[in-house]
C-alpha cells in the first residue's frame, strides 16, 4: 500500500472527526421519545421548576441499577396532594422509566426505585398536583457502564 | 416462576403515623433491548404495574417501564389511620399477577 503523505493524513483525520461528531449531533436533535412522553403527561402545559427533590448519584458505575429517590413537597391531604409523578430518562432507548401514582393515604409523596440508564444522561421528574399544577426537576447522571443491551 | 415477594414494614403503628414500606420482587425485567447469542432480540417481559391498597383503598401505585432494574425494588410511604391489611400486587406483561399482603395493628 502506498504511504500516505501529510496532507492526506490531515484529510483523513478530519474525516474521522466529522464522522465521530455526526451521530452526536443527530442524538442531540432527536434523542428519544422523551418529548412525546412529556407532551402526553402535561397536555402541553409548561411545568415549573421546583417542589421536587430528586436524589440520584452523580456518577453511576453500573447503569443496570441506579438508585433513585424522590420527594415532592406537599401536605398530602384530601384537598392538596401529589397525584402522580412521571420519571423519564432522555438518553435511554425508551424515555419512560416509571409513573408513580400517590393518594392522600400515601402520607408523604416519597418513593425510591432502582433504574437502568443506557448512558450518561438527564433524568427528569414531572409531578402533577391535585389542583393540576405541574412541577419539574432534572438531574444529570454520568454512567460508566451502560445498562441496556449487552 | 417468581418467588415470594419480600416486604418490609412495621407490625404496628400509631394512629396517623406515616410508615415506610419496602418491597422487592424477583423478576428478570427483560427490557426487550437485549439480543441472545444468535442475535435475535429477547422479547420484553417486565412487571408493568405495581399497586398497594390498604383496606381496599388505593395507597400507591406505579406503572413501570423497561428502564426499571431487574428484581424491582420499590419503596414508598403510607399513612396508617386504622388497623388493617396492606395488599400488594405486581402485574407481569404476560398477565400473571404476583400478590402479597401484610397486616398492621394500631399501637395501644
Amino acid at each position: 500500500m502506498k504511504a500516505i503523505n501529510r496532507r492526506q493524513a490531515f484529510a483523513l483525520g478530519g474525516g474521522f472527526v466529522m464522522l465521530s461528531l455526526m451521530p452526536m449531533a443527530a442524538d442531540a436533535e432527536v434523542s428519544n421519545d422523551a418529548a412525546k412522553w412529556i407532551e402526553k403527561f402535561t397536555g402541553g402545559k409548561q411545568p415549573v421548576k421546583g417542589k421536587i427533590a430528586l436524589d440520584l448519584p452523580e456518577i453511576a458505575e453500573n447503569g443496570n441499577t441506579v438508585p433513585l429517590s424522590l420527594t415532592v413537597e406537599s401536605p398530602m391531604t384530601a384537598e392538596s396532594y401529589v397525584k402522580d409523578v412521571m420519571l423519564l430518562a432522555d438518553g435511554n432507548p425508551n424515555a419512560g422509566v416509571a409513573t408513580l401514582t400517590f393518594t392522600p393515604l400515601s402520607g408523604k409523596a416519597e418513593a425510591s426505585v432502582r433504574i437502568r440508564l443506557a448512558a450518561t444522561q438527564n433524568v427528569v421528574a414531572i409531578a402533577r398536583m391535585s389542583d393540576g399544577s405541574l412541577f419539574t426537576e432534572q438531574k444529570t447522571v454520568k454512567v460508566t457502564i451502560g445498562g441496556c443491551g449487552g | 416462576m417468581a418467588e415470594k415477594p419480600r416486604l418490609k414494614l412495621p407490625k404496628e403503628a400509631a394512629k396517623g403515623e406515616i410508615i415506610q414500606i419496602k418491597t422487592l420482587v424477583s423478576h428478570v425485567m427483560e427490557s426487550g433491548q437485549r439480543k441472545d447469542a444468535q442475535g435475535k432480540p429477547i422479547p420484553r417481559k417486565i412487571i408493568n404495574k405495581f399497586t398497594c391498597e390498604f383496606n381496599g383503598k388505593p395507597v400507591f401505585s406505579c406503572a413501570l417501564e423497561p428502564a426499571i432494574s431487574a428484581n424491582p425494588y420499590i419503596q414508598f410511604s403510607a399513612r396508617v389511620d386504622e388497623a388493617g391489611t396492606f395488599k400488594f400486587a405486581w402485574t407481569d406483561d404476560d398477565g400473571s399477577v404476583i400478590t402479597a399482603e401484610e397486616k398492621i395493628a394500631l399501637k395501644a
